[in-house]
């Protein structure tokens, strides 16, 4: 098995970088990192393929992401405005696939979020169709696979 | 036998705390008067279990609950429906965790007991230990009386309550209307988005007649939308009222030009549908038939709540499943057509997307607002909760029933009088 050092290094620096932006709501710099064809999916079946065919928890094209991001900053939201913070841990970064138009990487994730006091966890895998730009990367697309997607969620009001 | 019990020994505490316009906070946060609930409510009345789609062929089956008991939707061999017990005869395990899926059978993990789709209890292993003292024919899961309109299956616990039809009354009218959706198709549930909230059950029952709540805590979503479509949602000054159905059920219309989808459809097509119209037409469908869809593709123009568990909202259902006082399950299905184009399911899918479930637009502020009407309900030495708005200006609709303004808390007092009603009631056993 050769390993890619370089690459895995800089894939996981810009999902750190990307990780960073969510945890401190800089939400303006994250829409920025976005292909304007990207999708931000967050499935409610870890099988499913076919997003745009089945029912999602979210599925952002670059308006529904641009909204998204509205309604979080605006001061409308009171589920938003009552948000605490979120510390995520970004692990296991793995290199699916590398070519030079796109890299498919699959890492892990532990997003802690406190929320009225109390301390809720989603643990979950991500992919990313991430694609090379500007010595860096642009999202293609993101698939967030929450560990209990098909169970019982708390309502979300940040950014996986 | 009724004159031989004490009534005095019998506590009516629930009932006591529902006046006419105002409910007590112990209603939400008493444990006592929550299992009291589960037996007098939940195991006393027709219990909404799921959709005719969700078990669409043989061997076809969805778990759900009545209150605390877990039952299973199946469809057997010869397509006939069945909700079962989901308990083995043996040792009373669950005999299925899937949320649903196809099976030739259900089988207990633990010894292996193995039942049919019709609950028939099949497979014993060693069975010959058994002789003399077991017959398979008397042990089937225990089948609950079971029966369905418009393609909802309700179930009960009571042989003896009346026929479904007859408990949903004036609600059938309205579920009639609602099915429209599905554009001239059959209903179909398409997925569904699940959460919990720390809160009584009766917090989310409150809700979905309650227009008052939406233009506050709903603004964020209303933001996101274009003005004509933000225009339609601002309805508390409109012509919509709230009808109080009997039974506990109730409709709150927001928009009433929405009400029946398949009137007015020689209007034209307004300008923000009309991509999802070329999209149709792209796929080779008629006029008329686009203009059926995109009439259908945002949903009916109100809210119907059948007590106690399950709504039709607008463009889906919305089922809740107490879990404890203080913490409510719901989901929230998405509905689309049979056989309807997939640009229609589509969209249906991605407006579901937009407002509902734990990341959509409402949902979470819905559910913010709900956690704090409970954290409130441990506090206050009054500790009344209002549900008295527009009490004095009901009028009575054409089909006879008590209605008001559309933000008025008729709906809910309905809701709480059934309450009232099934908490008094004195079991003769």
């Amino acid at each position: 098995m050769g390993v890619n050092t370089k690459l895995v290094n800089d894939v996981t620096a810009f999902i750190w970088y990307e990780a960073d932006l969510l945890d401190h709501k800089e939400y303006q710099e994250w829409l920025t990192l976005w292909n304007d064809a990207g999708l931000y999916i967050v499935p409610t079946d870890n099988k499913e393929t076919d997003y745009e065919a089945t029912l999602n928890l979210a599925l952002d094209d670059k308006d529904m992401r641009r909204m998204r991001v509205t309604r979080l900053e605006s001061g409308e939201s009171i589920s938003a405005d009552s948000a605490g913070v979120t510390v995520r841990m970004m692990s296991r970064v793995r290199v699916l696939e590398a070519s030079e138009e796109q890299v498919v990487v699959r890492c892990a994730m532990t997003l802690n979020e406190l929320r009225h006091g109390k301390l809720v966890t989603y643990p979950a895998d991500i992919e990313y169709i991430l694609t090379p730009k500007d010595e860096s990367y642009r999202i293609q697309r993101k698939v967030v696979k929450l560990l209990h997607a098909e169970g019982h969620l708390r309502t979300v009001s940040f950014i996986f | 036998m009724s004159e031989l019990i004490s009534l005095e020994n019998i506590s009516l505490k629930a009932a006591d705390m529902v006046e006419e316009g105002r409910v007590h906070k112990d209603l939400y946060s008493d444990p006592a008067i929550y299992e009291e609930e589960l037996d007098k409510v939940f195991n006393n009345t027709w219990v909404y279990v799921g959709h005719e789609s969700e078990v669409p062929d043989a061997g076809s089956f969805k778990t759900s609950y009545i209150g605390r008991h877990p039952v299973i939707l199946s469809r057997d061999r010869k397509k006939n429906t069945h909700v079962l017990l989901n308990r083995c005869r043996h040792r009373g395990a669950t005999v299925c965790e899937h949320r649903k899926g196809k099976t030739k059978a259900f089988t207990c993990p633990y010894h292996g007991w193995g039942y049919g789709l019709d609950g028939s209890l099949r497979g014993v292993p060693k069975l010959e230990e058994y002789e003399g003292v077991l017959e398979k024919d008397e042990l089937p899961l225990e089948s609950l009386r079971h029966e369905s309109y418009q393609g909802l299956v309700f179930a009960t616990f009571k042989d003896d309550i009346e026929p479904l039809e007859e408990f949903l009354g004036k609600a059938k009218k309205w579920i009639d209307l609602f099915v429209k959706q599905g554009g001239g198709y059959p209903l179909k549930v398409l997925g569904e988005h699940r959460f919990n909230f720390p809160g009584n059950w009766k917090i989310q029952l409150e809700n979905t007649t309650d227009a008052y709540h939406f233009p506050i805590v709903h603004k964020s979503f209303v933001s996101s939308l274009d003005d004509a479509t933000a225009d339609i949602f601002d309805f508390l000054d409109g012509e919509g009222f709230v009808e109080d159905l009997g039974n506990g059920h109730s409709v709150m219309v927001m928009i009433p030009e929405l009400i029946d989808l398949e009137a007015d459809l020689d209007q034209p097509i307004p300008e923000r549908f009309e991509a999802l119209a070329q999209a149709l037409r792209d796929e080779g469908q008629t006029e008329e038939q686009i203009k059926r869809l995109v009439r259908a593709s945002h949903g009916t123009g109100f809210n119907l709540n059948l007590f106690p568990n399950v709504s039709c909202s607008m463009a889906f259902f919305r089922v809740l499943r107490p879990v404890s006082v203080g913490e409510t399950e719901i989901q929230h299905v998405a509905l689309g057509g049979e056989g309807a184009p997939a640009v229609f399911n589509q969209k249906r899918m991605r407006l579901h997307e937009h407002f509902q479930g734990p990341m959509g637009f409402g949902t979470p502020d819905d559910g913010e607002a709900w956690e704090r009407v409970q954290k409130g309900s441990m506090s206050g030495k009054d500790g009344w909760i209002l549900v008295n708005r527009g009490m004095k200006k009901t009028f009575t609709t054409a089909d006879g029933n008590i209605a008001g303004a559309v933000c008025s808390e008729t709906g809910m007092r309905g809701a709480y009088q059934q309450y009232k009603k099934m908490m008094a009631a004195v079991e003769e056993k």
